[in-house]
């Protein structure tokens, strides 16, 4: 379709020269790690590293059989659905208010976009300390409705510490994404729906919604994505995934039972697990979001 | 089906940008009014401020007995077809049409019976099913006026529906909205920049410029008696010739040319004088203008002969097989002059009937 713009080069081995800093990147920092996980996890280590030994599935079907395991993926879906659908909701809420505002929306939006330029173990402690169950000031607050907050003891409380801390960081992007989605919703359309006899509320949830499904079905990939892999130093720096593991969510299960525990063998089958769920979801992401819009 | 009676109407935006001043317009029930003028004249804003997209600053409007100016835009009993078509992209042609009536808690069987009834009428019914993506420029057309028919609202207001649309198909949809208006009776206000669409469309023509009426009329009214030199510039195809002139007594001096008028000063001194084109006519010997041809354009049906007179500009229409002479002098009845003021370009009448035109009877028979 467009041959006709397409610029031929004669050289042959020019457009691998360009791209051989890229691939060479891809392939020392991304293909390499990710074979040696692969192949890792088909094998046991001594204690000293002096031998491995193939073991085939074993740490997989292991890994099938641990309730810690099985767990900590119970505790991933939780709070991966809850991250996604909190920063997704109150991304979108935001982008609403700021789209409907006349003036003063350049503004807004610079400040609602400043947590995303946070640095995920920042954005963790600086809820850590708001959360502190001595010193912080929402605990004072609860205190007064009869709750006693304390994350380092309450399996709940540090869960809903981390999904607060992830959440908070990804609104801004939502925002930014849903913004750009409503802006580019014809203003004729709104106004015919007006006409129609549509009040702003039902215009929002009959046009404005169906026409930012591609927005939302990407961003919802995107969102579970972060979930999966971007939240470990939030975890490192507020929970640990304590206490009793009820905050030890794959992406952080990984580093503990390798790096902490050195079982390198099951680390790495987890690794491989969890970059599966994500070639899934990038799959998914790649066949259906480009085709799947929904007009 | 109502009447509209706009009232002293006027627009000022946000940091005292004034867009429209003045208006002035009692539309008849069952009437097809255009609003006509070039970009930036008002005419679309006057038209959402009928519908209600726009806040009304000054005056009120009425539609029917009942003023609107704080009715929401659904609650005023109106459709609109826009320029873009404003489809909804995610609904089928049939949810399109059904959406307003939905809405408004109308029966399904109701429902039902109106969109197969516009669907039928408007050609469309095998397309009910489709996305409007799927549907070429003239199809979409027909929706977005679907969706105004179907929910049988007391006025129709078009904003530019056809100028999307190519040369054509134009041609083609200009009848069908005649029609279908003929057909149902409704009230409609049309809006448009192009003269030779408001010219065939209207019952009765509203000239803006500036955010002000220039004139009203009937098509024939108003080409026939612009009420000033913009409207004569603007109505009609080719445009009006407009020179400047001096009346000396019975004589008109063009330049170097003079006519005699046989009666026909309206006043004397410094004018702006107008002649259609087709008014024009070549003439032999020594009577008339000299006329230095620069260019034609051929038509086919008619030869545009451009040239000037003296250092001014004229365009002339001629049949198409006439000869274009060597040394070509021009005439015009002086009975088809049209004579404009120099200061403020306003219609010089020497019966003074141009107060006369704007408020004729509508429709005009056309003899």
């Amino acid at each position: 379709m467009m041959d006709t713009k397409r610029t031929t080069f004669q050289n042959k081995w020019l457009p691998y020269v360009l791209l051989a800093p890229q691939l060479f990147i891809t392939l020392i920092f991304f293909i390499w790690p990710a074979g040696q996980a692969v192949k890792s996890s088909f094998e046991r280590e001594d204690p000293f590293g002096f031998s491995t030994v193939f073991v085939g599935l074993q740490h997989y079907a292991r890994l099938m059989q641990d309730p810690n395991y099985l767990d900590s993926f119970l505790r991933t879906a939780v709070f991966a659905v809850a991250v996604t659908v909190i920063s997704m909701l109150l991304g979108l809420l935001f982008a609403v208010a700021v789209d409907r505002l006349m003036r003063s929306a350049r503004v807004y939006t610079t400040l609602l976009v400043w947590p995303y330029a946070v640095a995920p173990v920042v954005a963790g402690v600086l809820w850590f300390f708001l959360f502190n169950s001595s010193t912080g000031i929402l605990p004072y607050y609860l205190s007064f409705f009869g709750i006693k907050w304390d994350h380092n003891l309450n399996g709940t409380h540090a869960m809903i510490l981390i999904i607060i801390a992830a959440a908070w960081k990804q609104i801004s992007y939502n925002f930014l994404f849903f913004l750009a989605g409503l802006q580019s919703v014809p203003h004729t359309l709104m106004e015919a729906a007006a006409i129609d006899g549509s009040g702003p509320i039902k215009r929002f949830f009959d046009i404005s919604l169906p026409l930012l499904s591609p927005t939302t079905f990407f961003l919802f990939i995107v969102n579970v994505n972060y979930t999966m892999f971007d939240t470990f130093s939030i975890v490192d720096a507020t929970t640990n995934g304590g206490p009793a593991q009820s905050t030890n969510i794959l992406v952080y299960k990984v580093y503990q039972d390798g790096y902490l525990g050195l079982n390198l063998g099951s680390s790495s089958a987890q690794s491989v697990l969890l970059m599966l769920i994500v070639i899934v979801l990038i799959f998914v992401q790649f066949r259906f979001v480009e085709r799947r819009v929904q007009y | 089906m109502a009447s509209i009676d706009i009232e002293s109407v006027g627009k000022v935006y946000t940091g005292n940008v004034r867009a429209v001043t003045d208006i002035n317009l009692a539309i008849k029930d069952g009437e097809f009014i255009v609003l006509v003028g070039p970009s930036g004249c008002g005419k679309s804003t006057l038209l959402r401020m009928l519908a209600g997209l726009e806040t009304i600053s000054e005056g009120a409007v009425k539609i029917g007995a009942r003023v609107v100016n704080q009715v929401e835009p659904a609650d005023r009993d109106i459709a609109m077809v826009f320029q873009n078509y404003a489809l909804y992209p995610h609904m089928t042609v049939r949810q399109n049409l059904e959406y307003g009536l939905k809405n408004r808690k109308t029966p399904k069987a109701e429902i039902d019976a109106r969109v197969a009834e516009a669907a039928r009428m408007l050609e469309i019914t095998q397309y009910l099913d489709r996305k409007p993506r799927a549907l070429s420029g003239g199809q979409r057309q027909r929706v977005a006026m679907g969706r105004a028919i179907v929910r049988k609202p007391s006025v129709f207001l078009f904003d530019e529906p056809l100028s999307n649309l190519d040369a054509k198909l134009r041609v083609s949809m200009r009848g069908e909205i005649k029609r279908l208006q003929r057909r149902l009776g409704t009230t409609s206000i049309y809006v448009t920049h192009d003269q030779l669409e408001a010219m065939t469309l209207a019952d009765r023509l509203v000239v803006l410029n500036g955010g002000k009426i220039e004139q009203v009329g009937s098509p024939l009214e108003v080409y026939h008696t612009p009420a000033s030199t913009f409207v004569a510039s603007f109505i009609g195809s080719p445009a009006m010739n407009l020179v400047k002139a001096e009346c000396q007594g019975d004589k008109l001096v063009i330049g170097p040319a003079m006519i005699s008028l046989n009666g026909y000063a309206p006043t004397s001194g410094a004018v702006t004088v107008g002649m259609r084109a087709e008014d024009l006519r070549v003439v032999t010997g020594d009577k008339g203008m000299p006329f230095a041809v620069e260019y034609v354009e051929e038509l086919g049906s008619q030869r545009l002969v451009h040239g000037v007179v003296g250092d001014q500009s004229l365009t002339i229409a001629l049949s198409g097989e006439t000869e274009i002479p060597a040394n070509m002098r021009i005439d015009i009845d002086p009975a088809k002059l049209h004579f404009f003021a120099q200061a403020d370009g306003k219609r010089i009448s020497a019966a003074d009937r141009s107060g006369a035109a704007a408020d004729a009877p509508s429709p005009a028979p056309v003899a």
